[in-house]
């Protein structure tokens, strides 16, 4: 069915411990069902194959990384989900009170907006003129702040790479 | 949907009639899989599609199509009898329909 080789069970076995430990290492939760998890990480690992980057699995990619930096997993829409409906869109990070059976896991509405949405906040986005000694970087994914002249290549709290970050101030 | 295009990318999973049922679908998604296996244990007939797997025409039209029911275009879609839409693995609101 794939344009690409499937990934092997080793490289998904040692994908899935990596993602397992760099979540709970900051405080995030994989969920707890290995079958459903590693089905998502190895659809991450055929999408990174395909398009050069590491898709959101359950949305469509355009094989354009600027047109999907919102998507590419941890996506920037992950951490707002996981408040409102203690998942991710895809089920792959999951809160604690579902990682607990507390609450039922449930397939929840997108929050990314519609394409010709995505396009109106891309013609949309204005300057921001401050008079701060550095400007701000938001880091999209974990919300991470610094002020300094460009974002870092890599944030330090969620590890995802600077075209995440925004102009914050 | 015009027949060319549904012969070109249409999958067809062969049970019994209950109703027309065309998935649209992701290869890699999760929820579209439980769609997927939810629709077969229930043992009806369906038309499905992975668009993540389609390129250029083919895949605009089949997104121009998803679009009309669902203008966010996310997946699974799930069209009922050319008349009713469910958005997401819906589990009750599936088998309410179908089952």
């Amino acid at each position: 069915m794939n344009d690409f080789d499937e990934p092997s069970e080793d490289e998904v076995n040692s994908y899935y411990k990596k993602v397992k430990e760099e979540a709970e290492s900051s405080g995030y939760h994989l969920n707890s069902n290995p079958e459903f998890t590693k089905e998502l990480l190895k659809s991450i690992l055929i999408n990174e194959k395909r398009y050069g980057y590491g898709a959101c699995p359950c949305r469509l990619a355009s094989g354009d990384r600027g047109d999907d930096l919102d998507m590419i997993c941890p996506c920037d829409y992950r951490d707002l989900d996981l408040v409102d409906y203690g998942t991710c869109f895809c089920g792959l990070y999951v809160s604690g009170e579902i990682l607990r059976g507390e609450k039922r896991l449930k397939s929840i509405p997108e929050r990314r907006p519609s394409p010709e949405e995505r396009e109106k906040i891309k013609r949309g986005r204005s300057k921001i003129l401050t008079e701060l000694s550095e400007p701000v970087w938001r880091c999209k994914v974990c919300g991470y702040l610094c002020a300094r002249e460009k974002p870092p290549e890599i944030c330090p709290i969620c590890k995802v790479s600077s075209d995440r970050f925004e102009r914050f101030m | 949907m015009p027949g060319r295009l549904k012969n070109m990318v249409m999958q067809h999973f062969e049970g019994q009639d209950k109703g027309k049922l065309v998935l649209f679908a992701l290869s890699t998604c999760g929820w579209c899989k439980k769609t997927r296996e939810l629709i077969e244990d229930l043992d009806a007939n369906y038309d499905y599609v992975y668009v993540d797997l389609l390129h250029g025409k083919e895949r605009e039209e089949v997104v121009e199509m998803v679009k009309k029911w669902n203008p966010q275009v996310s997946f699974p879609t799930l069209v009922i009898n050319d008349e009713k839409c469910i958005i997401g693995f819906k589990e009750e609101e599936i088998k309410e329909a179908i089952g």
